[in-house]
């Protein structure tokens, strides 16, 4: 099951043969694991890494450091919930150290960002503070590095 | 010029590689797909590569000792020792070499005389008959069959000695077939072996990848280890092909000959790669695991491939190749990956390349991406189906 969920995590792009051969694992057995973990939201769903710098498509990035007060006796939870409601919102983390939530966004424009901080984020009753960093250049994301490699000059030798 | 007169007799008998026009094609041809290569797809670690620049900001860029850095051969004593259980000196019994190739030379040029016989495996890696060749001895070739796993067997080892045997060459896990010997077949070479004064070269660079199970070498068994030269190196077991790192064992009466074949040769294995590969020995054995872990998900499924099309083909446990079975095509394997290339733009190697008995079968190596073993799949059943198609109808033309 394991090392069925590495191989996924890696690459989702995987056919139940191939996967069948790499776990060591029948077709079959794959799957009905694949479909018990994502019955049991242990596979959240399937995405592509995209590097839209090489597209026409205008974004920015945003990681927001993010200060708040926790409720009595839900803790982080609600305010997290409230904020991951928003589409805008890729990911959210609750951190350990000087700050609390880590929020990532993504819109078209800087300004898109900045409206979203100051009117939807900062206002939020248990927000007590923001600092924004915008993300200037993806180098690597899941393993998976932006940049195309240069190759080595190609000659076959019989080996 | 006459240049007939200045070329040595032994170099000229040496046929040249008639695969090179082979990959000329390949070269050239766009959306090809390769099998061909014997190398993994994976770059060096990246711990390992630092390894190396590290020592190059230090300003490590002199000469090492001949037999390589004292650090670096107690590291691969230490390493043999853990994976393989075999126990060398690291001050007489190692020396670094360039690739295993170069052990692989220096074993057989001293150790052999003219007129000596070396009883040599095939189908396997084309080096040793050459080398073998150039000492003024014969190279043996002793056929290894498909029904055996392409195991040397005790049988075709005993019918081959003659009172001017001087070494067999034990080249496994096997290149090309990725048959391995496993503790009773090595037990049965060793027991003719035993009292003789016939030496062994063992060829262990695949030794890390063994499947299912783990390499021995024929020098952990009682009394072959004063007769064997091991031969290991970094190439296949950490990526590092291109640092032309490898290394050999033996007892020190022959190593000692051999370090000042290299002294002369060779001087001393690269001081960079050597600083890489002292790395690579310490903190690498997770990233040999790790590769071999891959290589085993990508042979279960070319072998189930390859039986899903109809080429039947031995579960390869070692290296990384298979070796099906072409010949219910009725194709040469010349012919077939001749065709395969044109017509599906596949490369895979013929097994002729390889010596006697690997006509017949062709040389499919797995060290490259799922993505495209899955496509040379799908395009070999095209050119499976197509085949059978044009040779039902040139059939029913005659």
């Amino acid at each position: 099951m394991t090392k069925l969920l590495h191989l996924l995590e890696q690459d989702c792009s995987l056919t139940t043969e191939q996967l069948a051969s790499m776990a060591n694992m029948t077709a079959d057995e794959v799957k009905a694991a694949v479909k018990q973990l994502e019955d049991e939201k242990v596979i959240l769903g399937y995405q592509a890494i995209i590097d839209w710098d090489r597209t026409a498509r205008e974004a920015v990035t945003a990681l927001i450091e993010v200060k708040v007060t926790p409720q009595r006796g839900e803790g982080f939870d609600r305010v997290a919930e409230r904020i991951y409601q928003y589409e805008e919102v890729e990911s959210v983390y609750l951190m350990s150290g000087a700050f609390d939530l880590t929020v990532i966004i993504s819109g078209r424009s800087l300004k898109e960002v900045a409206q979203f901080v100051g009117e939807r984020l900062s206002p939020l009753e248990d927000v007590t503070g923001t600092a924004t960093h915008f993300i200037l250049k993806k180098y690597k994301e899941k393993h998976l590095i932006f940049e195309k490699q240069e190759k080595q000059e190609r000659e076959f030798i019989f080996v | 010029m006459n240049y007939d007169n200045i070329v040595s007799d032994r170099i000229r008998q040496v046929a040249p590689s008639g695969i090179r026009r082979f990959f000329d094609i390949l070269e050239e041809m766009k959306d090809a797909i390769s099998l061909g290569v014997g190398e993994p797809d994976f770059v060096t670690p990246w711990h390992i590569r630092d390894a190396g620049i590290y020592s190059l900001e230090k300003g490590f860029t002199r000469y090492t000792g001949n037999a390589g850095l004292a650090e670096l051969r107690r590291e691969i004593a230490a390493y043999q020792g853990r994976r393989f259980g075999l126990h060398y000196d690291f001050a007489s019994e190692i020396i670094v070499t360039v690739g295993g190739s170069e052990a692989i030379d220096l074993a057989f040029r001293c150790t052999l005389n003219p007129g000596d016989e070396v009883i040599i495996p095939v189908p396997s890696f084309v080096c040793y008959g050459p080398l073998v060749h150039m000492t003024g001895a014969t190279p043996v070739f002793v056929q290894t069959y498909a029904k055996d796993e392409f195991r040397l067997t005790p049988e075709s080892l005993k019918a081959s000695i003659t009172d001017k045997t001087k070494a067999v060459m034990l080249p496994f896990p096997n290149n090309p077939t990725g048959g391995i010997m496993e503790r009773e077949d090595l037990e049965a070479i060793a027991e003719l072996l035993r009292g003789t004064d016939i030496i062994v070269v063992s060829d262990e660079i695949y030794a890390e990848l063994t499947y299912g199970q783990k390499h021995v070498s024929i020098a952990t068994l009682p009394g072959m280890r004063e007769r064997t030269i091991v031969v290991n190196g970094f190439s296949k077991s950490h990526a590092m092909t291109g640092w032309r790192m490898g290394y050999v064992l033996g007892p020190k009466e022959i190593i000692s000959q051999m370090l000042k074949l290299h002294q002369f040769g060779i001087m001393s294995a690269p001081t960079t790669s050597q600083y890489a590969a002292i790395e690579a020995m310490r903190n690498g054995d997770q990233d040999a695991e790790r590769m071999r872990d891959e290589y085993d998900g990508r042979r279960r499924y070319l072998v189930e491939g390859l039986h899903r099309v109809g080429l039947p083909c031995f579960e390869p446990r070692g290296a990384f190749y298979v070796f099906p079975d072409i010949r219910s095509t009725g194709l040469s394997s010349d012919e077939f990956c001749e065709r395969f290339l044109m017509e599906e733009k596949v490369a895979v190697i013929s097994g002729s390349a390889f010596g006697q008995g690997g006509e017949g079968f062709v040389r499919c190596c797995y060290a490259t991406s799922m993505k495209d073993i899955a496509e040379a799949l799908t395009r070999l059943d095209n050119f499976l189906t197509n085949l059978k198609k044009k040779q039902e109808k040139g059939e029913k033309a005659v």
